[in-house]
Protein backbone atom coordinates (compact mmCIF):
# COMPACT_ATOMS: atom_id res chain seq x y z
CA UNK A 1 0.00 0.00 0.00
CA UNK A 2 2.75 2.40 0.92
CA UNK A 3 4.77 1.53 -2.12
CA UNK A 4 3.60 1.10 -5.64
CA UNK A 5 5.11 -1.70 -7.67
CA UNK A 6 6.46 -0.12 -10.80
CA UNK A 7 4.95 -1.69 -13.83
CA UNK A 8 5.36 -1.06 -17.46
CA UNK A 9 2.29 -1.04 -19.60
CA UNK A 10 2.51 -3.69 -22.23
CA UNK A 11 0.23 -3.91 -25.20
CA UNK A 12 -1.68 -7.12 -24.71
CA UNK A 13 -1.34 -9.61 -27.51
CA UNK A 14 -3.18 -12.87 -27.87
CA UNK A 15 -0.72 -15.72 -27.51
CA UNK A 16 -1.26 -18.41 -30.11
CA UNK A 17 0.35 -21.84 -30.01
CA UNK A 18 2.87 -22.36 -32.79
CA UNK A 19 5.09 -25.18 -33.97
CA UNK A 20 8.80 -24.46 -33.69
CA UNK A 21 11.65 -26.48 -35.13
CA UNK A 22 14.80 -27.47 -33.27
CA UNK A 23 17.77 -26.02 -35.16
CA UNK A 24 20.51 -26.51 -32.58
CA UNK A 25 21.11 -28.41 -29.33
CA UNK A 26 24.00 -27.47 -27.10
CA UNK A 27 25.10 -29.31 -23.96
CA UNK A 28 25.82 -26.59 -21.38
CA UNK A 29 26.62 -28.73 -18.35
CA UNK A 30 26.05 -32.36 -17.47
CA UNK A 31 22.37 -31.72 -16.73
CA UNK A 32 21.65 -28.60 -18.78
CA UNK A 33 21.02 -28.21 -22.50
CA UNK A 34 20.18 -25.24 -24.68
CA UNK A 35 17.68 -25.75 -27.49
CA UNK A 36 17.60 -23.24 -30.32
CA UNK A 37 14.10 -23.18 -31.79
CA UNK A 38 13.09 -21.51 -35.06
CA UNK A 39 9.63 -19.94 -34.83
CA UNK A 40 7.23 -19.36 -37.72
CA UNK A 41 5.70 -16.40 -35.86
CA UNK A 42 8.62 -14.95 -33.97
CA UNK A 43 8.01 -11.69 -32.13
CA UNK A 44 10.64 -9.77 -30.21
CA UNK A 45 10.55 -10.63 -26.52
CA UNK A 46 11.71 -8.60 -23.55
CA UNK A 47 14.76 -10.05 -21.80
CA UNK A 48 13.50 -12.03 -18.81
CA UNK A 49 10.32 -13.36 -20.41
CA UNK A 50 9.45 -17.03 -20.93
CA UNK A 51 7.68 -19.36 -23.32
CA UNK A 52 5.25 -22.16 -22.51
CA UNK A 53 6.09 -25.52 -24.06
CA UNK A 54 3.28 -28.05 -24.62
CA UNK A 55 3.76 -31.76 -25.24
CA UNK A 56 0.99 -34.02 -26.46
CA UNK A 57 1.27 -37.81 -26.27
CA UNK A 58 -0.41 -40.18 -28.77
CA UNK A 59 -3.40 -40.57 -26.44
CA UNK A 60 -4.00 -36.83 -26.47
CA UNK A 61 -2.69 -36.24 -22.95
CA UNK A 62 -1.08 -32.81 -22.81
CA UNK A 63 1.35 -31.26 -20.40
CA UNK A 64 2.94 -27.83 -20.27
CA UNK A 65 5.92 -26.14 -18.66
CA UNK A 66 7.33 -22.63 -18.73
CA UNK A 67 10.95 -22.04 -19.75
CA UNK A 68 12.83 -18.76 -19.64
CA UNK A 69 14.23 -17.40 -22.86
CA UNK A 70 18.03 -17.35 -22.82
CA UNK A 71 18.61 -15.52 -26.09
CA UNK A 72 18.46 -11.78 -26.59
CA UNK A 73 15.60 -10.14 -28.48
CA UNK A 74 18.20 -9.11 -31.06
CA UNK A 75 18.54 -12.76 -32.13
CA UNK A 76 15.71 -12.71 -34.60
CA UNK A 77 13.49 -15.51 -35.86
CA UNK A 78 14.47 -17.97 -33.15
CA UNK A 79 14.70 -18.34 -29.41
CA UNK A 80 17.01 -20.29 -27.16
CA UNK A 81 15.60 -22.15 -24.19
CA UNK A 82 18.08 -23.44 -21.63
CA UNK A 83 16.58 -26.37 -19.75
CA UNK A 84 17.81 -28.30 -16.74
CA UNK A 85 17.04 -32.01 -16.82
CA UNK A 86 15.04 -32.95 -13.75
CA UNK A 87 14.81 -36.63 -12.90
CA UNK A 88 11.08 -36.37 -12.23
CA UNK A 89 10.41 -33.81 -14.95
CA UNK A 90 8.09 -35.22 -17.59
CA UNK A 91 8.86 -32.37 -19.99
CA UNK A 92 12.55 -31.75 -19.30
CA UNK A 93 13.40 -35.47 -19.61
CA UNK A 94 11.64 -35.55 -22.98
CA UNK A 95 13.45 -32.45 -24.20
CA UNK A 96 16.81 -33.81 -23.02
CA UNK A 97 16.51 -37.48 -23.92
CA UNK A 98 14.38 -37.46 -27.05
CA UNK A 99 14.54 -34.14 -28.87
CA UNK A 100 17.00 -33.80 -31.75
CA UNK A 101 17.64 -31.30 -34.52
CA UNK A 102 14.71 -31.12 -36.93
CA UNK A 103 12.11 -32.13 -34.34
CA UNK A 104 9.09 -29.95 -33.74
CA UNK A 105 8.01 -28.41 -30.47
CA UNK A 106 4.72 -26.67 -29.74
CA UNK A 107 5.02 -23.44 -27.79
CA UNK A 108 3.56 -20.01 -27.17
CA UNK A 109 4.92 -16.77 -25.82
CA UNK A 110 6.62 -14.53 -24.97
CA UNK A 111 5.02 -14.29 -21.54
CA UNK A 112 5.63 -12.17 -18.44
CA UNK A 113 5.90 -8.44 -18.07
CA UNK A 114 7.55 -7.72 -14.74
CA UNK A 115 10.76 -9.71 -14.46
CA UNK A 116 12.15 -8.01 -17.56
CA UNK A 117 14.97 -5.63 -18.28
CA UNK A 118 15.35 -3.53 -21.38
CA UNK A 119 18.16 -1.09 -22.08
CA UNK A 120 15.89 1.96 -21.75
CA UNK A 121 15.22 0.98 -18.12
CA UNK A 122 18.83 1.80 -17.31
CA UNK A 123 20.85 0.73 -14.31
CA UNK A 124 23.17 0.16 -12.62
CA UNK A 125 22.12 -3.43 -12.91
CA UNK A 126 22.72 -6.06 -10.24
CA UNK A 127 21.90 -9.58 -11.38
CA UNK A 128 21.91 -12.40 -8.85
CA UNK A 129 21.42 -16.00 -9.96
CA UNK A 130 21.38 -19.42 -8.38
CA UNK A 131 21.83 -22.48 -10.62
CA UNK A 132 19.60 -22.47 -13.67
CA UNK A 133 18.17 -19.16 -12.44
CA UNK A 134 20.89 -17.66 -14.62
CA UNK A 135 18.78 -18.22 -17.75
CA UNK A 136 16.53 -15.12 -17.80
CA UNK A 137 19.47 -13.04 -16.52
CA UNK A 138 21.58 -14.31 -19.40
CA UNK A 139 18.96 -12.94 -21.80
CA UNK A 140 19.39 -9.58 -20.06
CA UNK A 141 23.19 -9.79 -20.31
CA UNK A 142 23.04 -10.72 -23.99
CA UNK A 143 20.60 -7.88 -24.63
CA UNK A 144 22.89 -5.55 -22.68
CA UNK A 145 25.79 -6.57 -24.92
CA UNK A 146 23.79 -6.42 -28.14
CA UNK A 147 22.70 -2.83 -27.58
CA UNK A 148 26.02 -1.82 -25.95
CA UNK A 149 24.23 -0.43 -22.91
CA UNK A 150 25.98 2.28 -20.90
CA UNK A 151 24.58 1.00 -17.61
CA UNK A 152 27.15 -0.91 -15.56
CA UNK A 153 26.15 -4.50 -14.81
CA UNK A 154 27.36 -6.91 -12.13
CA UNK A 155 26.42 -10.57 -12.02
CA UNK A 156 26.69 -12.60 -8.84
CA UNK A 157 26.19 -16.25 -9.74
CA UNK A 158 25.97 -19.14 -7.29
CA UNK A 159 26.62 -22.67 -8.57
CA UNK A 160 27.30 -25.94 -6.80
CA UNK A 161 30.54 -26.79 -8.58
CA UNK A 162 32.75 -25.34 -11.31
CA UNK A 163 31.31 -27.85 -13.79
CA UNK A 164 27.78 -26.70 -12.94
CA UNK A 165 28.37 -23.12 -14.05
CA UNK A 166 26.07 -22.59 -17.02
CA UNK A 167 27.44 -20.30 -19.81
CA UNK A 168 30.84 -20.29 -18.04
CA UNK A 169 32.97 -19.65 -21.10
CA UNK A 170 30.63 -17.10 -22.61
CA UNK A 171 30.45 -15.16 -19.34
CA UNK A 172 34.25 -15.14 -19.14
CA UNK A 173 34.54 -13.94 -22.72
CA UNK A 174 31.93 -11.18 -22.28
CA UNK A 175 33.52 -10.04 -19.04
CA UNK A 176 36.84 -9.55 -20.83
CA UNK A 177 35.23 -7.89 -23.82
CA UNK A 178 32.95 -5.40 -22.05
CA UNK A 179 34.46 -3.09 -19.46
CA UNK A 180 31.04 -2.25 -18.00
CA UNK A 181 30.42 -5.86 -16.96
CA UNK A 182 31.72 -7.67 -13.93
CA UNK A 183 31.08 -11.30 -13.03
CA UNK A 184 31.36 -12.79 -9.53
CA UNK A 185 31.04 -16.53 -9.04
CA UNK A 186 30.48 -18.44 -5.86
CA UNK A 187 30.75 -22.23 -5.62
CA UNK A 188 28.81 -23.75 -2.74
CA UNK A 189 29.70 -27.45 -2.89
CA UNK A 190 33.25 -27.82 -4.12
CA UNK A 191 35.76 -25.71 -5.96
CA UNK A 192 38.87 -26.41 -8.03
CA UNK A 193 42.36 -25.73 -6.73
CA UNK A 194 43.39 -22.15 -7.25
CA UNK A 195 39.77 -20.95 -7.44
CA UNK A 196 39.74 -17.25 -6.63
CA UNK A 197 35.98 -16.70 -6.48
CA UNK A 198 33.70 -17.03 -3.48
CA UNK A 199 33.20 -20.47 -1.93
CA UNK A 200 30.04 -20.16 0.18
CA UNK A 201 26.33 -19.51 -0.13
CA UNK A 202 25.48 -15.92 -0.88
CA UNK A 203 25.38 -13.96 2.37
CA UNK A 204 24.98 -10.35 3.38
CA UNK A 205 28.71 -9.67 3.36
CA UNK A 206 29.05 -10.98 -0.19
CA UNK A 207 26.06 -8.93 -1.31
CA UNK A 208 27.51 -5.83 0.26
CA UNK A 209 30.86 -6.36 -1.48
CA UNK A 210 29.25 -6.88 -4.86
CA UNK A 211 26.49 -4.26 -4.62
CA UNK A 212 28.23 -1.47 -2.72
CA UNK A 213 29.82 0.36 -5.68
CA UNK A 214 26.35 0.77 -7.18
CA UNK A 215 24.87 2.63 -4.19
CA UNK A 216 21.14 2.43 -3.53
CA UNK A 217 19.97 3.32 -7.04
CA UNK A 218 20.69 -0.08 -8.48
CA UNK A 219 18.07 -2.22 -10.15
CA UNK A 220 18.23 -5.79 -8.90
CA UNK A 221 16.99 -8.95 -10.61
CA UNK A 222 17.18 -12.15 -8.60
CA UNK A 223 16.41 -15.61 -9.96
CA UNK A 224 17.03 -18.99 -8.40
CA UNK A 225 15.69 -21.39 -5.81
CA UNK A 226 13.32 -19.91 -3.24
CA UNK A 227 15.79 -19.91 -0.33
CA UNK A 228 18.38 -18.01 -2.36
CA UNK A 229 15.83 -15.53 -3.68
CA UNK A 230 14.46 -14.88 -0.18
CA UNK A 231 17.93 -14.44 1.33
CA UNK A 232 19.16 -12.13 -1.42
CA UNK A 233 16.00 -10.02 -1.61
CA UNK A 234 15.85 -9.61 2.17
CA UNK A 235 19.58 -8.91 2.23
CA UNK A 236 19.31 -6.15 -0.35
CA UNK A 237 16.40 -4.58 1.53
CA UNK A 238 18.51 -4.59 4.70
CA UNK A 239 21.33 -2.90 2.77
CA UNK A 240 18.95 -0.05 2.02
CA UNK A 241 17.84 -0.93 -1.49
CA UNK A 242 14.16 0.07 -1.88
CA UNK A 243 11.93 -2.97 -2.36
CA UNK A 244 10.44 -1.58 -5.54
CA UNK A 245 13.90 -1.74 -7.20
CA UNK A 246 14.17 -5.47 -6.54
CA UNK A 247 12.50 -7.91 -8.90
CA UNK A 248 12.45 -11.61 -8.20
CA UNK A 249 11.66 -14.83 -9.95
CA UNK A 250 11.74 -18.29 -8.45
CA UNK A 251 13.20 -20.93 -10.66
CA UNK A 252 12.83 -24.63 -11.08
CA UNK A 253 9.68 -26.66 -11.58
CA UNK A 254 8.40 -26.13 -8.09
CA UNK A 255 10.50 -23.28 -6.84
CA UNK A 256 12.16 -25.55 -4.31
CA UNK A 257 15.89 -26.33 -4.54
CA UNK B 1 4.47 -38.93 -19.57
CA UNK B 2 2.24 -38.65 -16.56
CA UNK B 3 -1.26 -39.70 -17.50
CA UNK B 4 -4.41 -40.62 -15.65
CA UNK B 5 -4.23 -37.55 -13.44
CA UNK B 6 -7.21 -37.23 -11.11
CA UNK B 7 -10.09 -35.28 -12.60
CA UNK B 8 -9.41 -32.62 -9.99
CA UNK B 9 -6.43 -31.41 -12.02
CA UNK B 10 -7.34 -28.74 -14.62
CA UNK B 11 -6.01 -28.90 -18.19
CA UNK B 12 -2.29 -28.21 -18.64
CA UNK B 13 -1.55 -28.56 -14.91
CA UNK B 14 0.67 -31.10 -13.14
CA UNK B 15 0.63 -32.19 -9.52
CA UNK B 16 3.22 -31.17 -6.98
CA UNK B 17 3.55 -32.09 -3.35
CA UNK B 18 5.76 -29.08 -2.57
CA UNK B 19 4.38 -25.65 -1.89
CA UNK B 20 6.21 -23.46 -4.40
CA UNK B 21 6.78 -19.76 -3.79
CA UNK B 22 6.27 -17.12 -6.46
CA UNK B 23 6.32 -13.38 -6.05
CA UNK B 24 7.45 -10.33 -7.93
CA UNK B 25 9.68 -8.76 -5.29
CA UNK B 26 11.00 -9.03 -1.75
CA UNK B 27 8.74 -10.55 0.89
CA UNK B 28 7.19 -7.65 2.86
CA UNK B 29 7.63 -7.76 6.63
CA UNK B 30 4.84 -5.90 8.33
CA UNK B 31 4.86 -6.18 12.10
CA UNK B 32 1.57 -7.42 13.47
CA UNK B 33 1.06 -4.33 15.60
CA UNK B 34 0.98 -2.28 12.39
CA UNK B 35 -1.16 -4.74 10.48
CA UNK B 36 -4.80 -4.12 9.67
CA UNK B 37 -7.38 -5.38 7.23
CA UNK B 38 -9.82 -3.00 5.62
CA UNK B 39 -12.93 -3.19 3.48
CA UNK B 40 -13.60 0.02 1.61
CA UNK B 41 -14.87 1.39 -1.67
CA UNK B 42 -18.56 0.96 -2.45
CA UNK B 43 -19.72 0.27 1.07
CA UNK B 44 -21.77 2.55 3.29
CA UNK B 45 -19.10 2.64 5.99
CA UNK B 46 -15.58 1.25 5.53
CA UNK B 47 -14.45 -1.15 8.24
CA UNK B 48 -11.02 -1.98 9.58
CA UNK B 49 -9.74 -4.73 11.88
CA UNK B 50 -6.38 -4.67 13.61
CA UNK B 51 -4.55 -7.96 14.05
CA UNK B 52 -5.86 -8.73 17.54
CA UNK B 53 -9.42 -7.99 16.41
CA UNK B 54 -9.00 -10.01 13.24
CA UNK B 55 -7.82 -12.97 15.32
CA UNK B 56 -11.09 -12.92 17.25
CA UNK B 57 -13.22 -13.32 14.12
CA UNK B 58 -14.73 -16.79 13.64
CA UNK B 59 -12.48 -19.04 11.56
CA UNK B 60 -13.11 -22.21 9.63
CA UNK B 61 -10.85 -24.96 8.37
CA UNK B 62 -10.73 -25.25 4.59
CA UNK B 63 -9.30 -28.10 2.53
CA UNK B 64 -8.89 -26.84 -1.01
CA UNK B 65 -7.07 -27.59 -4.27
CA UNK B 66 -4.88 -24.79 -5.60
CA UNK B 67 -3.80 -24.21 -9.18
CA UNK B 68 -0.93 -21.92 -10.17
CA UNK B 69 -0.77 -20.41 -13.66
CA UNK B 70 2.87 -21.58 -13.80
CA UNK B 71 1.32 -25.09 -14.19
CA UNK B 72 1.57 -26.71 -10.76
CA UNK B 73 -1.47 -27.83 -8.83
CA UNK B 74 -1.55 -28.95 -5.24
CA UNK B 75 -4.46 -30.95 -3.89
CA UNK B 76 -5.98 -30.91 -0.41
CA UNK B 77 -4.14 -27.94 1.04
CA UNK B 78 -5.38 -27.23 4.55
CA UNK B 79 -5.98 -23.69 5.77
CA UNK B 80 -7.61 -21.91 8.67
CA UNK B 81 -9.08 -18.57 7.90
CA UNK B 82 -11.92 -16.11 8.02
CA UNK B 83 -14.59 -16.38 5.36
CA UNK B 84 -14.94 -13.32 3.14
CA UNK B 85 -18.70 -13.63 3.80
CA UNK B 86 -18.03 -13.08 7.51
CA UNK B 87 -16.03 -9.95 6.76
CA UNK B 88 -18.63 -8.54 4.41
CA UNK B 89 -21.35 -9.01 7.04
CA UNK B 90 -19.77 -5.99 8.76
CA UNK B 91 -20.49 -3.63 5.89
CA UNK B 92 -23.48 -2.56 3.89
CA UNK B 93 -22.59 -3.18 0.27
CA UNK B 94 -23.64 -0.62 -2.33
CA UNK B 95 -25.77 -2.33 -5.02
CA UNK B 96 -23.42 -0.87 -7.64
CA UNK B 97 -20.48 -2.90 -6.31
CA UNK B 98 -19.76 -5.65 -8.84
CA UNK B 99 -16.00 -6.14 -8.63
CA UNK B 100 -13.35 -6.22 -5.98
CA UNK B 101 -9.68 -5.26 -5.85
CA UNK B 102 -7.55 -7.01 -3.25
CA UNK B 103 -4.69 -4.78 -2.09
CA UNK B 104 -1.55 -5.89 -0.33
CA UNK B 105 1.67 -4.93 1.40
CA UNK B 106 4.24 -4.29 -1.30
CA UNK B 107 1.70 -2.69 -3.64
CA UNK B 108 0.36 -5.85 -5.27
CA UNK B 109 -3.25 -5.81 -6.43
CA UNK B 110 -5.57 -8.31 -8.09
CA UNK B 111 -9.15 -8.01 -9.31
CA UNK B 112 -12.14 -10.34 -9.52
CA UNK B 113 -15.92 -10.27 -9.74
CA UNK B 114 -17.46 -9.72 -6.31
CA UNK B 115 -19.79 -12.70 -6.67
CA UNK B 116 -16.79 -15.02 -7.13
CA UNK B 117 -15.61 -14.44 -3.58
CA UNK B 118 -19.04 -14.74 -1.93
CA UNK B 119 -20.99 -17.75 -0.63
CA UNK B 120 -18.04 -19.62 0.81
CA UNK B 121 -15.87 -19.22 -2.28
CA UNK B 122 -13.05 -17.24 -0.61
CA UNK B 123 -11.41 -16.71 2.76
CA UNK B 124 -8.53 -14.87 4.37
CA UNK B 125 -6.08 -17.61 5.32
CA UNK B 126 -4.03 -17.06 8.44
CA UNK B 127 -2.87 -20.62 9.12
CA UNK B 128 -1.52 -23.21 6.71
CA UNK B 129 -1.33 -26.84 7.76
CA UNK B 130 -2.04 -25.90 11.35
CA UNK B 131 0.72 -23.30 11.70
CA UNK B 132 0.80 -19.53 11.16
CA UNK B 133 1.11 -18.77 7.44
CA UNK B 134 4.76 -18.12 6.65
CA UNK B 135 5.73 -14.75 5.13
CA UNK B 136 6.98 -16.23 1.84
CA UNK B 137 3.56 -17.85 1.38
CA UNK B 138 1.78 -14.59 2.08
CA UNK B 139 1.63 -14.46 5.87
CA UNK B 140 0.37 -13.09 8.09
CA UNK B 141 -2.77 -13.20 5.93
CA UNK B 142 -3.52 -14.26 2.39
CA UNK B 143 -6.69 -14.05 0.35
CA UNK B 144 -7.49 -17.55 -0.90
CA UNK B 145 -9.81 -17.99 -3.90
CA UNK B 146 -9.40 -21.65 -4.86
CA UNK B 147 -11.63 -21.49 -7.97
CA UNK B 148 -9.25 -19.07 -9.73
CA UNK B 149 -5.56 -19.35 -10.60
CA UNK B 150 -3.48 -18.83 -7.50
CA UNK B 151 -2.17 -15.35 -8.40
CA UNK B 152 -5.68 -14.17 -7.49
CA UNK B 153 -5.04 -15.51 -3.99
CA UNK B 154 -3.21 -12.36 -3.01
CA UNK B 155 -0.34 -12.69 -0.53
CA UNK B 156 0.11 -10.17 2.30
CA UNK B 157 -3.44 -8.99 1.74
CA UNK B 158 -4.46 -5.89 3.65
CA UNK B 159 -7.92 -5.31 2.35
CA UNK B 160 -10.61 -5.36 -0.30
CA UNK B 161 -11.90 -2.40 -2.29
CA UNK B 162 -15.36 -2.85 -3.77
CA UNK B 163 -15.82 -1.14 -7.13
CA UNK B 164 -18.45 -0.81 -9.83
CA UNK B 165 -16.39 -1.29 -12.98
CA UNK B 166 -13.71 -3.94 -13.35
CA UNK B 167 -10.11 -2.76 -13.25
CA UNK B 168 -7.09 -4.98 -13.97
CA UNK B 169 -4.69 -5.64 -11.10
CA UNK B 170 -0.94 -6.21 -11.21
CA UNK B 171 -0.53 -9.40 -13.26
CA UNK B 172 -3.78 -8.71 -15.07
CA UNK B 173 -2.17 -5.65 -16.66
CA UNK B 174 1.03 -7.58 -17.48
CA UNK B 175 -0.34 -10.04 -19.99
CA UNK B 176 -2.14 -12.45 -17.67
CA UNK B 177 -5.82 -13.22 -18.02
CA UNK B 178 -8.29 -10.88 -16.41
CA UNK B 179 -10.43 -13.68 -15.00
CA UNK B 180 -8.16 -16.71 -14.51
CA UNK B 181 -10.43 -19.76 -14.36
CA UNK B 182 -8.11 -22.81 -14.40
CA UNK B 183 -10.83 -25.12 -15.74
CA UNK B 184 -11.18 -22.89 -18.82
CA UNK B 185 -7.40 -22.48 -18.94
CA UNK B 186 -7.66 -18.70 -18.80
CA UNK B 187 -3.92 -18.16 -18.32
CA UNK B 188 -3.02 -15.21 -20.50
CA UNK B 189 -4.60 -12.23 -22.19
CA UNK B 190 -6.98 -13.41 -24.89
CA UNK B 191 -7.40 -16.94 -23.52
CA UNK B 192 -11.03 -18.01 -23.40
CA UNK B 193 -13.15 -15.88 -21.11
CA UNK B 194 -16.88 -16.39 -21.11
Amino acid sequence: METELIKEEVLPRILEWQISTVVKVRQETQSVKTFTLALPNWTPHRAGQHYDVRLTDPDGYQTQRSYSIASSPEQKGEIELTVERLEEGEVSTYLHDVLIIGDQVELRGPIGGYFVWEAHMGGPLLLVAGGSGIVPLMAMIRHWCAVQSNSPVRLLYSSRTYEDIIYREELERLRLEYSGMEVFHTLTREHPQGWDGYTRRIDIQMLEEVAKPFGSNLKAYICGPTALVEDVANGLVSLGIPAKQIRTERFGPTGVP
Amino acid sequence: MQSGLPDRVPPGQYLTSDFPVLSAGPTPRTSLDRWSFEINGLVRQPVRWYWAEFQRLPTSTYTVDIHCVTKWSKLDTRWDGVSVDTLLESVEIDPDAHFVIAFCDGGYTTNMPLNEILDGKAFIGIQYDGAPLRPEHGGPARLVVPALYFWKSAKWVRGLTLIEKDKPGFWESLGYNNHGDPWKEERYYGDRTD
